[in-house]
C-alpha cells in the first residue's frame, strides 16, 4: 500500500493526541498507578469515552470533508455546504426547544440523527435525478439555510433565557459531559457512514475528468450522489448528534493532507478520517487546556478559530490559482 | 462491413431545442469516421448519444446488435472509450493517474491493477506518443501534452469503441497531425473510431467517412471528397471553396 508511511505517522499523531486529552487538565497519573480507585474511575469513565468520541467525530468530519471535496472537486467544500450539518442541529434544537431531551439522554442524538436524515432526504430529492454537482450544492445551501432558520426561530420563541442559553451553548459544539453512551450511539453510525463514503472512492478519482468522463468511465452519477448524501448523513448526523455543531475540520484536514497524497481524491479518504480525529482530539485536549476551572471554552469556538486562519490561506491560495 | 453503431429514427433535445435528429445510420468497425460541422451542429451531442451519455427521447440506439442503455455503465465503459471535448482536470495529478483512469472500468473492488492493467497502460502511453510526460503534474504539461495524456487514458481501455469530441481542438498543427495518426492507427486496428472535429484538411485527409452536420441533421455522408463537395462546404460552412478541400501533405518533420 502506497500511503502505509503516511498512516502510520497520523496514527501516530492521534495517539499523541489521545494521550495529550488524557493528560491535560490535572489528571492524577500517580494515583492512578498507586492503584487509586477514583482515578481508575476518571479514566475509564470520563477520560478514555471522551477521547473516543473525539476521534469518531472528527474522523467522520474529515473523511465526509474529503468525499464531499472529490465529489465537487472544489476544496472549498465540506459537510455544511450540503446542509447535512445544519439539519442534525435543527433536529438537535427541536429536541432541546420542546424539552424531549429531558425525557432520556437519548432523545436529543436520536433527533439529531433523523434531523440529518430527512436534511439528506430533502437534498436528495430537491436535486433529482441527473442533479450535476452544481445543482446538488445549490440544493444543499438552500436546506442548510432552512435547517439555519428553524434553529433561529427556536431560538427566537424560547420561552425563558435558560432554554435560550442550553441551544447556544449546544450549538457551539462540545464533548464535555461525555460517557460511553455517547460512543455507542455514535460508533455503528459513524462506521456505517464511514463504510460508505469509503464505497466511492474511484468514482471521485474518475470524477477528476468531469461529470461527462467518469459516467463515461462507468460511474453512475446519481448512485454515487446517493452514496455521498447517505454517507455524510450518517457520519456527520452522528458526530452532530454527539458533540454538536463542529465546523472547519472538515474543511481544513482534507486541504491539509491533499499535497501529500499527490491531490489523488481516493488517496485523500483514508488520511482525512485520521488526520480529522487527530485535529479533533488536539482542538479538544486544547479548550480543556485553556478554559481551566472558569467559563468553558467550546470546542466549534476553538475549531473555528484554528480553521479561520486557514481558511483565509485557502481562499487567498484559490484565488492565486484561478486562471 | 460490421456494424458497430446503428442509429434508429433518433431524436435527441436540450430542453425544447431538439439538438439532432436522424433517420438511419451505421457506423462500421474499423473505420475512422468524421463529424464536421459548424458549432451548435450537434456534433457533441451525436458523440455523447453514441457514448450513452445523452439518452434519445424517441429511438434506439444499438451497440453491437444491442440497445445502447440495456448494457450495464461498466460494462459499456469497457466497450467504449469516450474522450470529452472539456481536456481541464479538477486536481493537479501526476498524468500517469490520468491514463490509469482508463482501467478502471475492470478494477475488481478491493483489487488493484492487474499485470494485464499495467502492461495496456504502458502500451497506452507509447501509442499516443505519451513517454517522457507520465511523472510529471497535468497541470504543468502544455496544452498539447495534455491531449497526449488524455488520448492515452482513452486508449489505455482498450476498447472497441473510441468517440472523440473535438481531439484536436487547441492543438497547434503538429500536434493535431500527431493526434490523427494515432486515432489513424487506431482505426487501422480494427478500433471504430469515431471523432468531432474542425480542421477540415485533417478530416479530408485522414478520415475513411465524413458526416456532414448542420442543425442537427447529417447533410452529406460519404469519403471525404464526396462529402465536403464545393456545394457542401459552401451552404454549410459557408466557405467559398470551388475546388473542394486539397488534404495537406504535410509530414511530422
Amino acid at each position: 500500500m502506497k500511503d502505509t508511511r503516511l498512516l502510520l505517522i497520523l496514527s501516530g499523531g492521534c495517539v499523541l493526541a489521545g494521550l495529550a486529552g488524557l493528560l491535560v487538565d490535572g489528571f492524577p497519573l500517580a494515583a492512578l498507578f498507586a492503584g487509586d480507585e477514583t482515578a481508575h474511575l476518571l479514566l475509564i469513565e470520563l477520560r478514555l469515552p471522551r477521547i473516543a468520541l473525539g476521534f469518531l467525530v472528527g474522523a467522520a468530519l474529515g473523511l465526509s470533508g474529503a468525499a464531499l471535496q472529490g465529489y465537487f472537486r472544489n476544496p472549498l467544500a465540506d459537510p455544511g455546504v450540503v446542509g447535512v450539518s445544519a439539519s442534525a442541529g435543527m433536529g438537535a434544537v427541536a429536541a432541546l426547544y420542546f424539552g424531549f431531551s429531558t425525557l432520556s439522554a437519548l432523545v436529543l442524538p436520536v433527533m439529531a440523527i433523523a434531523g440529518a436524515a430527512s436534511g439528506g432526504s430533502a437534498l436528495l430529492f430537491i436535486a433529482g435525478r441527473g442533479a450535476t454537482a452544481t445543482s446538488l450544492i445549490l440544493s444543499g445551501v438552500a436546506v442548510g439555510a432552512l435547517a439555519n432558520a428553524m434553529v433561529a426561530l427556536a431560538m427566537n420563541f424560547s420561552p425563558n433565557p435558560w432554554a435560550l442559553s442550553e441551544i447556544a451553548y449546544w450549538l457551539m459544539g462540545s464533548l464535555r459531559n461525555t460517557s460511553w453512551t455517547e460512543v455507542q450511539i455514535a460508533l455503528p453510525l459513524i462506521a456505517a457512514g464511514v463504510a460508505i463514503l469509503l464505497t466511492t472512492a474511484r468514482d471521485l478519482d474518475s470524477l477528476s475528468i468531469g461529470e461527462d468522463g467518469a459516467r463515461a468511465l462507468g460511474v453512475n452519477l446519481r448512485d454515487l450522489q446517493i452514496r455521498l448524501i447517505a454517507g455524510t448523513a450518517l457520519a456527520v448526523g452522528a458526530a452532530v448528534a454527539v458533540a454538536g455543531a463542529i465546523g472547519f475540520v472538515g474543511l481544513v484536514v482534507p486541504h491539509l493532507i491533499r499535497p501529500l497524497v499527490q491531490h489523488e481524491p481516493a488517496r485523500l479518504l483514508m488520511p482525512s478520517a485520521l488526520g480529522g480525529g487527530a485535529l479533533l482530539m488536539t482542538a479538544d485536549a486544547a479548550t480543556r487546556l485553556i478554559s481551566g476551572d472558569g467559563v468553558p471554552l467550546y470546542l466549534g469556538v476553538m475549531t473555528a478559530i484554528l480553521g479561520v486562519p486557514f481558511f483565509f490561506h485557502l481562499i487567498r491560495q484559490t484565488g492565486r490559482l484561478a486562471p | 462491413m460490421t456494424a458497430r453503431f446503428e442509429l434508429d429514427n433518433v431524436d435527441c433535445r436540450y430542453g425544447a431545442r431538439t439538438a439532432f435528429e436522424m433517420g438511419k445510420l451505421s457506423i462500421a468497425v474499423g473505420e475512422l469516421t468524421a463529424i464536421a460541422g459548424p458549432n451548435g451542429a450537434g456534433k457533441s451531442t451525436l458523440i455523447k448519444t453514441l457514448a450513452g451519455l445523452v439518452t434519445p427521447v424517441h429511438g434506439e440506439v444499438r451497440l453491437d446488435g444491442v440497445a445502447l442503455q440495456r448494457f450495464a455503465d461498466r460494462e459499456r465503459a469497457r466497450r467504449i472509450a469516450y474522450l470529452p471535448a472539456d481536456s481541464r482536470l479538477a486536481w493537479p495529478l501526476i498524468a500517469i493517474r490520468v491514463v490509469e483512469l482508463g482501467r478502471y472500468p475492470f478494477l475488481k473492488p478491493l483489487h488493484g491493477f492487474t499485470e494485464e492493467d499495467g502492461e495496456l497502460i504502458k502500451e497506452a502511453v507509447q501509442r499516443a506518443g505519451a513517454d517522457g510526460l507520465t511523472e510529471r503534474r497535468f497541470d504543468e504539461l502544455s496544452s498539447g501534452e495534455k491531449a497526449r495524456i488524455l488520448l492515452a487514458r482513452a486508449l489505455a481501455t482498450n476498447a472497441g469503441t473510441l468517440l472523440l469530441d473535438e481531439p484536436g481542438a487547441a492543438l497547434d498543427p503538429r500536434h493535431q497531425l500527431a493526434v490523427m495518426k494515432v486515432l489513424k492507427a487506431e482505426a487501422g486496428r480494427g478500433v471504430c473510431t469515431v471523432f468531432a472535429g474542425h480542421s477540415l484538411e485533417l478530416v479530408s485527409r485522414f478520415a475513411d467517412r465524413v458526416l456532414v452536420m448542420d442543425q442537427g441533421r447529417i447533410i452529406a455522408d460519404g469519403p471525404p471528397q464526396e462529402a465536403l463537395s464545393p456545394y457542401v462546404l459552401s451552404d454549410v460552412f459557408g466557405l467559398d471553396a470551388p475546388r473542394g478541400i486539397t488534404p495537406p501533405d504535410w509530414a511530422l518533420a
